[in-house]
């Protein structure tokens, strides 16, 4: 049996020189907010490693995590799937299908037991045996759990896959769920988003890759070094906030002068992910930067937060009917109480005016 | 169902119904009260209703002069957190947005660091007013549970904005959630103690002034 080479051993095959790896180590490691003393390590973690075989399930989603992870500026998708990672399968970027495809899978996973990473895209729908997806006839659900048996570890990519996403939007018609909702004896990273920024997809990976353990992560199992801040406290409006100055709407004169979007429903305050540091397409712009509010797509139920464009703070939507009924029960009932006390005085004067009478 | 959704839905919606049954209650009841109990007729020469109201009003902005001395601290620091308050309320766009989702009414607000800097000086005055309460003889004998409350009630939203304001103690979120349900149970309270003063002090106050107007008293 050959022993498969390391990564080191692969870059050097390729004429890539050791300065240049370790620019890579040192981007990789500030892309993870390591210290710099970190970036030997990487490099050193990185060389030794052997390609990390992947295996990329896609269920209750819309393409639109791949469409952005082949836009990962650094690393690419390339430098990521030749020099870093085995993608063994994957829907959309391999070439097999059919039967072909799955056998892919399936001897990605016996040759690489305990050892393979899952990653995952789309939510997993419950409802109904699951029938609402099936690839192959498999339903999503059992070939989750089939292929997460023994895996190292599952990476969720994609709102959909970490928190249920779109397809869980109420009324969750197909019962979705996130994947660490099923999948709980592995260690799960969530990188959320719709879709995620690819440079938290592709770091991640690196990082699983180089120091063969899950990075820091936060409660919702989110990296922290992509997800430790909100969009607001990174965001370059923010002094905007702070003196008060918002677009009133998307073409206004706030607008055009680039202030706060606070007003027209931002929820950049209650959002973490790194949009407002590592932007996207290369560090070109942001949802923010090009004059939208944050939808806080990184968050659970983002969907149904009671509406994209309603400031967060107020309140959820449909209390106008209750707050009316309690407007009318509220003025009945002082209407009451001052009837009963207007009684109960006449009753007294009556009763006083009686007594002087008498006397 | 996040905290922040629980706040923000549900348990505003709530809060909110009961304050709307609740002050309007208390407020029309006393309103539709008869405002004439003492059938006496008014003296010769007393203030008209409305002069009456206004001093009755007025007098009670600062204390009579026997105790002004002694009373200057209460009533500056009273108008301290009170103007405090109603900045920080009604002039923070955060709060005006919030207002503005309920009943469609808006008006300009003030830089938010601006109202972070007066919620500050609120909450100060605020804790200087309960040690001034826990330390004066005379309020401690007039003081209930009612006054403590109240004045829990009303440091809760101050301080949990400002701690969400810092981002201390807690994740944004969760505190934002925090604040809302502070106000939430501020919400609840308001109209059953002696919070419901804010709707009701006018009134008090002017038929206070329109009684003792109407038996000769010097207003």
């Amino acid at each position: 049996m050959v022993t498969p080479q390391t990564l080191g051993e692969i870059l050097e095959g390729r004429g890539v020189s050791r300065r240049a790896f370790l620019k890579y180590s040192s981007y990789l490691s500030a892309l993870m907010a390591l210290p710099p003393s970190m970036a030997p390590a990487m490099a050193q973690g990185l060389a030794a490693a052997r390609r990390q075989s992947v295996i990329w399930l896609s269920f209750q989603e819309c393409t639109g995590c791949t469409e952005s992870i082949t836009r990962s500026m650094s690393p690419t998708l390339e430098s990521l799937i030749f020099d870093t990672i085995s993608l063994d399968y994957h829907h959309t970027l391999q070439a097999a299908s059919g039967e072909a495809a799955e056998h892919a899978r399936e001897k990605a996973m016996a040759d690489n037991k305990g050892k393979y990473v899952v990653v995952v895209d789309g939510s997993v729908p419950l409802k109904d045996g699951g029938l609402y997806s099936t690839i192959a006839g498999v339903s999503n659900l059992k070939m989750l759990q089939d292929t997460c048996k023994d895996a190292l570890a599952v990476i969720s990519v994609g709102t959909c896959a970490a928190f249920g996403g779109i397809p869980k939007a109420n009324p969750n018609p197909t019962g979705a769920v996130g994947i660490d909702e099923i999948i709980k004896d592995k260690p799960v990273i969530n990188i959320p988003g719709c879709p995620p920024i690819p440079e938290a997809m592709t770091g991640s990976v690196a990082y699983l890759v180089a120091f063969g353990k899950i990075p820091e992560l936060d409660h919702l199992k989110r990296p922290k070094a992509f997800f430790g801040d909100s969009i607001h406290d990174r965001c370059y409006r923010r002094p905007y906030y702070e003196r008060g100055e918002f677009a009133e709407g998307f073409d206004d004169d706030g607008a055009r002068k680039g202030y706060c979007l606070y007003k027209v429903g931002c929820k950049g305050p209650v959002t973490y992910n790194a949009c407002a540091t590592l932007k996207w397409n290369g560090g070109v712009s942001f949802p923010i930067q090009s004059g939208h509010g944050c939808l806080g797509c990184s968050e659970p139920d983002f969907w149904d937060q009671g509406g994209f464009y309603r400031p967060l703070s107020t309140s959820m939507p449909g209390m106008g009917m209750a707050l009316a009924g309690a407007a009318a029960v509220g003025a009945a009932l002082g209407v009451g109480a001052a009837l009963t006390a207007r009684k109960h005085q006449q009753a007294y004067i009556r009763e006083q005016a009686a007594k002087g009478d008498e006397k | 169902m996040t905290l922040l959704d629980f706040a923000r839905g549900p348990a505003l919606q709530a809060a909110l119904v009961i304050f709307i049954i609740g002050a309007l209650w208390r407020f029309i009841g006393a309103l539709l009260l008869p405002w004439r109990l003492v059938p006496a007729q008014p003296r010769e020469g007393s203030p008209g209703t409305v002069s009456a109201w206004l001093k009755g009003m007025a007098v009670k902005m600062w204390p009579h002069e026997p105790f002004a001395k002694h009373g200057a601290f209460q009533f500056i620091n009273g108008y301290i957190f009170h103007v405090g308050l109603a900045i920080v309320v009604f002039l923070f766009v955060p709060h005006i947005l919030f207002i503005q989702g309920l009943t469609g009414l808006s008006w300009p607000g003030l830089p938010n660091s601006f109202v972070t800097v007066i919620g500050v000086v609120t909450a100060a005055s605020l804790v200087a007013a309960l040690l001034h309460r826990l330390r004066s003889p005379v309020l401690q004998l007039i003081s209930r549970v009612d006054d403590y409350i109240s004045w829990l009630l009303t440091f809760l939203p101050v301080l949990t904005g400002l701690l969400a304001t810092a981002h201390l103690g807690a994740r944004y979120e969760t505190m934002l959630a925090l604040h809302i349900l502070s106000i939430c149970v501020f919400l609840i309270w308001f109209p059953f103690g002696k919070l419901m003063h804010a709707f009701l002090f006018a009134f008090s106050r002017g038929m206070t002034g329109v009684r003792l107007g109407q038996r000769g008293a010097e207003l």
